[in-house]
């Protein structure tokens, strides 16, 4: 793994994370990238990708991309993330490397607004039929308040969470940060 | 969507359908059948309630306890029940589980493609009120705003003795003549019709699909 990253460096612009002896993470731009996994695939055997994902990265107004490859012979993964704009949000399409990725990158599609120009169907509908608002898998879309307005929401309906629970026994029990402002 | 949008025109114009295939379409609305002669119904429901035949719809979670209940674990078939292949020759819809807005347009085509009478069972708490995923962007809080539901079994997930209660309940309403679904989807169909719509925005089928 380690030899991989030197190896790596001396070609790219790269930075790595190694996070086990056989998972390391590198962050590339997006330019590198399709050069950068066509080089794993075809020269260092990782041939497989296991999985294409994204975050939203709503503070620095950006989508993190993590591809996500594996070498079958030595079971070593690696993960490649890439940075693109969050506005603009449009990433080269990997589909002609492995030709699943164009189911990834139909969902990114549909879930996060990400474009990905020449992958086949990436327009066509994945899981959403119909979807009208802004890309639900999006951190500024309040998921909560749209199935309020729109699926009936049936009244009557009690929690326990260990807050609310614990809050009934013990008065004193610490307010939690976690989940602020979603559980009644 | 304003509400004009959702407005159900009878005849049904089955925008949804290409135009060139309209005439394809059966344009009427379903009717309700009202009870015949006082003891002949007494004698179908009998019937009915006896040989139920199930359409399970097992896309979430919940509709792994219906297997254990199919085979020879609890064996429904004792109790005069047995699963059918298709809408056509089934009486019971058995909804197990959450509903998204996809697989909700894939249910009421199966609910109405069902010979009267026809009965609806909803298994697990996503049914009665989404359960957890209640907040979700995609899944459909309550069933029996879109289809008229006869009897909910709670529980996440409801183990098979509790879905046996929950026939035997079906059983005994439909014996006494009270699992009138089919009716009252005839009755309130504008209504059905006009909350299936609000939330299926690509209705690309018929607005009856029998
Ligand atoms: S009620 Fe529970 S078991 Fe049933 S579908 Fe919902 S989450 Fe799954």
């Amino acid at each position: 793994m380690n030899s991989l990253i030197k190896r790596l460096k001396m070609q790219f612009d790269v930075e790595e994370q190694t996070q086990r002896s056989n998972l390391s993470f590198i962050n590339a731009t997006a330019l590198q990238l399709p050069a950068l996994l066509t080089h794993l695939r075809d020269y260092e055997k990782y041939t497989q990708l296991i999985f294409l994902t994204a975050v939203d990265r709503i503070e620095d107004n950006q989508f993190q991309l993590t591809y996500m490859l594996a070498d079958e012979s030595s079971q070593n993964n690696i993960g490649v993330r890439v940075r693109i704009d969050r506005e603009n949000a449009v990433m080269t399409s990997i589909a002609h490397l492995w030709h699943h990725a164009r189911t990834y990158q139909q969902e990114l599609r549909e879930m996060f607004g990400i474009d990905f120009p020449g992958s086949p169907g990436v327009n066509d509908n994945f899981i959403l039929e119909g979807w009208e608002e802004i890309p639900p898998m999006r951190r500024d879309f309040d998921t909560r308040e749209y199935s309020e307005k729109t699926y009936f929401p049936r009244p009557g309906r009690s929690t326990t969470h260990p807050r609310t629970a614990m809050k009934a026994v013990d008065p004193d029990y610490p307010e939690l940060p976690l989940m602020k402002g979603r559980v009644k | 969507m304003k509400s004009t949008e959702n407005k159900i025109i009878h005849p049904l114009e089955n925008a949804g359908v290409p135009e060139d295939q309209r005439h394809l379409y059966c344009d009427a609305s379903p009717r309700p059948y009202p009870a015949l002669n006082k003891y002949v119904e007494r004698f179908l429901n009998w019937a009915r309630a006896n040989s139920l035949w199930i359409l399970g719809y097992g896309t979430g979670c919940g509709a792994i306890e219906l297997r254990p209940l199919l085979t020879s674990r609890f064996d429904i078939s004792q109790y005069g029940m047995n699963p059918r292949p298709t809408p056509r020759q089934s009486s019971v819809f058995i909804i197990g589980g959450y509903l998204s807005v996809k697989t909700l347009k894939r249910v009421i085509r199966s609910y109405e493609q069902m010979q009267n009478p026809k009965f609806v069972v909803g298994l697990g708490s996503c049914t009665v009120n989404g359960g957890m995923y209640w907040d979700s962007y995609n899944t459909v809080n309550r069933l029996d705003y879109y289809l008229p539901v006869d009897v909910y079994v709670a529980g996440c997930m409801p183990r098979p003795e509790a879905i046996i209660a929950g026939f035997e309940k079906l059983k005994s309403t439909i014996m006494a003549g009270q699992a009138e679904g089919a009716n009252e989807y005839a009755e309130r169909f504008d209504w059905y019709k006009s909350n299936q719509k609000k939330i299926i925005k690509d209705w690309d089928m018929p607005d009856y699909n029998w």
